[in-house]
């Protein structure tokens, strides 16, 4: 329904003048060239000893955003391995060497100043900078939440709720609360808002996070590589039922995720105007699944939150 | 009459009626505060100590009671914060995979109080105690430029934090975290007082830190004693600027943005509601305008205190001062200009991300510049490892590991995957605990026996430092590791059994470090015990470099007997050395020093009577408490008689008591700094 941003009341989440016109390049993502992830090693055991299903996270990475975004993070620590370790070295050689009593260096007093040492000081944080800000400007564009990861998307919008979130799948006609099933190895297109206060949708294995906000239309394109469970949820702090807040995403292969939808057509009920004011309340909510739902359901949430949509029927209607 | 007050709201009547775990400890922090109320007032009347309370302290214009009062306000706001700090840590500990004791409403209040008391009446009170202890010292001034503002300041934040407690006993605190974002914080989201309490505690806080930075910077303009440039001013002083510049410009927009909440909440405005045509991404825009600068404004006075320490500690003048003068103006300019790194998951377009992501990694540069300067301040130094310097050196170590993470969530790519989750709550732990927290207490450590005339125990100092380091990393290494674990941020259970290890290594630390407030608080009775073989009369402990210590400890109201000149830097190593240090001046006159003024109490009763009325709708006692507050400013303003006279003769009668207390002084060696034999006279190039 993004289709209708702007022209029936919506509005983009941006703010004035920061038109989007120049990104919306086509380049994939996975083609784009990334620092391959050599550092991995040291940290997963670290990661693991707490025992338990700890794999979450971008260091667990099941998609091609959070794959880009671990390698990214390691480059970032390597570069700034240059300005940091010699700190930790020079650090304990300076307290031995200069401690007084028994120091064995040279005091001057009145020493403060050395050109060269001065022009190195500023010298090596600006090639860091200009090192990391090259590769920040050129991920942060790559990664651009709004830029579709290949070619014939699966649209999902999502409805972030006190304290659930919906899932409506416009091109299937399905819905769900608290549960999502995709396609694994198809791009995925969220395109979110809030019926109520703003939230963040995440699901960190894949990576990318937008926030969902009422009355406006953001929008996030992930993928899963592969079959796979994995956690979403909010990380927005809106209220009591936050901590309940959370979903599982299931990644199927695409005929699994066919039969999925068949099973869901034939077996599930519809998601009707009584179960829609059932969730609109401020409650948790169990994981569902719907048949149906009532067409343009998304765009009407976000006109009612705006406040430009009937006031008396509710977007259910 | 009591407007939507009503006996339900007090805390225990609340745990009465519904005896849960959540209400009970509830109950039992309310009964905490009553009962240290209650114990001030007992032992203030059994002392008789209530006229030189009043007379002394709350009337008094003197910058350093001013200042003592502010550090006194922010360690009571300390030692609450972090018992709640370790009680959410418990919770989350014990509620893994259950309930857990606190319910998530009273979880959320925790987070809120913690988060905004350690800000706004913990960091603030602290470091705009020490700067107005310190700097007008070390500019060689006899006070600031606004005396009675000055104390007015100090009304309206204690005012504030005055709300918060009060929230503990009657009705309940916000949920909507430190930050308060809208739209959670609209009526229809949150009803009742917590919000407003909120509003108006960090309202009444935001208005005295900018008149405190409009104070402090004119302090600086105007009051710097004859000779003394800016480029000679010490190093604490330029950051107490840069602070202060931020405090102008910085806090307008959370004034803006608290007000334009309260109106939506009492006046039916719609800036930030969903409907209507508000929108609450300019809620986050102004918060964070203001957000990022406070993050300097609360870590370049640490700097400019790590900067003497490291100087004074290693016997050397600063290494690269222009260069750290530089690099801190740079900061205080740039921290304008990244506050969208706060909202990079709010959707708007790459271009924008990226231009603040850059932004933000190039205020790594000064930093990174003066972490080096520090380094090489110490080198070809002679370094006494007592405890300032021990935190000052942690700090470095620390302070770089929360610059690496902070480049980190500066890229957006990766703040999409981190943003708001522990990784960031670790982060900016890592900056302002030891960018924050240790910078002012190796502060307190220093200054300490300036201002009481004692120094402060070693030994408890050095199990303070351990605790705290400890207890700092033991507390928040995990939270990183968490966070890339999925653990988001104001989570009050996880049905997640691996998380459990390391939570329990952070509730290890976060009692750690409750020991480590133990071991300060142990710190300072010791010393108070020990005071005569602490004693520092002469007033150089650790052979300064810088004005205040050119006077005795504790100094006289009017800190110098006649105002010092100066021709360099590190004046008074300069006067040590060339043995102009203790001379009996001979142009000593008649001097000037504000009078007391019962303006800022009276504002201080009157701000936390409007502020509590307007949480409760209690309309009459807020026109009666507007009407006083501004009554007192008004009747002030037809006082002509605000100046006390100090003859001549007076001045002379004190500093010749001082130099004959000298003259009767051995001067120590940097080694018997730490012993008895220490009375505050420094023996020259030892
Ligand atoms: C001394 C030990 C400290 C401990 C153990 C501690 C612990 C915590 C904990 C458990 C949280 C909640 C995290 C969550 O949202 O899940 C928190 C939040 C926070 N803390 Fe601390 N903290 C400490 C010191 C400080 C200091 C010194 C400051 C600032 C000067 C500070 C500022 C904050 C802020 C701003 C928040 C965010 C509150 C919010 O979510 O709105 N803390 N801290
Ligand atoms: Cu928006
Ligand atoms: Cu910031």
């Amino acid at each position: 329904m993004v289709q209708a941003r702007g022209a029936d009341g919506m509005r983009r989440a941006q703010m004035a003048g920061t038109g989007r016109g120049g990104v919306t390049g086509t380049r994939s993502v996975c083609a784009a060239r990334v620092p391959r992830i050599r550092h991995l090693p040291v940290l997963l055991p670290l990661m693991l000893a707490a025992c338990g299903d700890a794999r979450d996270g971008i260091f667990f990475a099941a998609g091609p955003v959070a794959e880009a975004q671990r390698a990214h993070f390691f480059y970032i620590l390597g570069w700034m391995a240059v300005a940091i370790l010699p700190i930790f070295v020079a650090l304990p050689f300076v307290l031995w060497r200069y401690r007084y009593g028994r120091g064995r260096g040279r005091y001057a007093p009145e020493w403060e100043s050395q050109r060269l040492l001065e022009t190195v000081f500023w010298a090596v944080p600006v090639v860091i900078v200009v090192a990391l800000g090259v590769m920040l400007w050129r991920q942060t564009i790559r990664l651009d939440p709004y830029m579709p990861l290949g070619p014939d998307p699966m649209t999902v919008e999502v409805v972030a709720m006190d304290w659930k979130f919906l899932f409506l799948y416009p091109e299937e006609g399905v819905a769900s609360v608290n549960t999502l099933t995709v396609p694994a190895g198809r791009p995925l297109r969220f395109v979110l808002t809030s019926a109520t206060v703003m939230q963040s949708f995440v699901v960190p294995r894949l990576g990318g996070q937008i926030y969902a906000m009422g009355g406006m239309v953001t929008e996030l394109n992930l993928q899963a590589d592969a079959p796979g469970v994995f956690r979403g949820q909010n990380t927005q702090y809106n209220g009591e039922g936050f901590a309940q807040q959370k979903f599982e995403m299931t990644a199927m292969a695409p005929d699994a995720f066919d039969a999925w939808l068949a099973r869901t057509r034939a077996d599930a009920p519809p998601l009707t105007p009584e179960v829609w004011q059932s969730l609109d309340t401020r409650a948790t909510a169990d994981p569902a699944v719907y048949s149906a739902y009532p067409p343009g359901l998304f765009g009407r949430v976000v006109d009612t939150t705006l406040g430009t949509g009937s006031h008396h029927g509710g977007a259910g209607q | 009459m009591l407007g939507a007050l009503d006996w339900q709201a007090i805390v225990f009547v609340r745990a009465w009626r519904d005896p849960s775990a959540s209400e009970l400890i509830g109950a039992a922090a309310g009964g905490l505060a009553v009962t240290g109320a209650l114990a001030a007032v007992v032992l203030l009347s059994v002392f008789r100590l209530w006229r030189p309370l009043w007379s002394g302290w709350l009337t008094s214009l003197d910058h350093k009671k001013i200042g003592i009062m502010y550090i006194v306000l922010s360690l009571v706001m300390l030692l609450r914060a972090v018992i709640e700090a370790a009680l959410m840590r418990l919770h989350q500990l014990v509620a893994v995979g259950q309930g857990g004791p606190l319910s998530p409403e009273h979880f959320a209040q925790l987070f809120s109080t913690h988060g905004t008391i350690m800000i706004f009446f913990m960091a603030m009170p602290l470091l705009t105690g020490i700067i107005n202890y310190v700097m007008p010292l070390q500019i060689g001034a006899r006070d600031v430029s606004f005396p009675l503002l000055n104390a007015i300041s100090l009304a309206l934040t204690a005012a504030g934090a005055a709300l918060v407690m009060v929230s503990l006993v009657i009705g309940r605190f916000s949920t909507g975290g430190w930050s308060g974002y809208a739209t959670y914080t609209e009526l229809a989201y949150s009803m009742g007082e917590g919000v407003d309490y909120w509003i108006w505690a960090v309202t009444l806080s935001s208005l005295g830190s900018t008149l405190s930075g409009l104070n402090f910077a004119v302090t600086i303009y105007k009051k710097r004693c004859p000779g003394m440039t800016l480029f000679r001013m010490p190093l604490f002083c330029w950051t107490t600027l840069c602070t202060s510049i931020l405090m102008i410009f910085a806090m307008a927009p959370l004034t803006a943005a608290t007000v334009m909440l309260a109106l939506d909440r009492y006046a039916g405005f719609h800036f930030f509601t969903n409907d209507a045509g508000g929108n609450m991404m300019n809620y986050a825009n102004l918060f964070w305008l203001f957000g990022h600068p406070e993050v300097y404004i609360l870590i370049l006075p640490a700097f400019g205190v790590y900067s003497e320490v490291f100087a004074t500690f290693s016997g050397k003048t600063l290494y690269g001062y222009r260069a750290l003068v530089f690099a801190t103006m740079c900061i205080a300019v740039l921290s304008f200009t990244v506050w969208l790194h706060h909202f990079f998951t709010m959707g708007q377009s790459a271009n924008i991300n990226a231009v603040f992501g850059i932004a933000t990694m190039t205020i790594g540069i000064p930093t990174g510049v003066k972490v080096y300067e520090w380094l090489m301040t110490m080198v070809r130094g002679r370094i006494r490892l007592t405890t300032p310097m021990l935190f000052a050196v942690t700090f470095l170590v620390t302070f770089v590991l929360g610059g690496l993470t902070g480049i980190l969530l500066a890229n957006p790519t990766i703040d999409f995957s981190v943003h708001n989750s522990l990784f960031l709550v670790a982060h900016f732990h890592n900056m302002l605990i030891p960018g924050l927290l240790f910078g002012m207490i190796a502060a307190v450590q220093v200054w300490f026996p300036k201002a009481f005339g004692f120094r402060l125990h070693e030994g408890w100092g050095v199990a303070g430092f351990v605790c705290w380091v400890a207890g700092f990393y033991l507390a928040f290494m995990p939270l990183y590791a968490l966070g890339l674990m999925g653990a988001m941020r104001r989570t009050s259970q996880w049905a997640r059994p691996e998380y459990g290890p390391w939570l329990a290594v952070a509730l290890l630390g976060a009692v750690l470090v409750l020991g480590g407030v133990f071991c300060l608080a142990m710190q300072l009775f010791v010393s108070i015990r020990r005071r005569k073989e602490l004693a520092v009369p002469v007033g150089d402990p650790w052979d300064g470099r810088t004005l205040e210590w050119a006077c005795p400890a504790p100094p006289p109201e009017w800190n110098f007997t006649v105002i010092p000149k100066v021709a360099s830097g590190d004046a008074f190593t300069v006067m040590k050395r060339e043995g102009r240090a203790y001379e009996m001046p001979d142009d000593i006159e008649d001097i000037e020093m504000p009078a007391n003024s019962a303006v800022a109490p009276v504002i201080c009763v009157a701000s936390v009577a409007t502020g509590f009325a307007v949480t409760w709708h209690i309309w009459w006692l807020a026109v009666l408490g507007l009407a006083a507050g501004w009554g007192a400013v008004i009747a002030r303003s037809f006082v002509l008689d605000t100046k006390r006279r100090i003859p001549a003769a007076t001045l002379r009668a004190s500093h010749a008591a001082w130099l004959d207390r000298l003259r009767r002084t051995v001067p120590v060696s940097r080694a018997g700094e730490t012993d008895p034999r220490n009375d505050g006279l420094a023996e020259h190039g030892a």
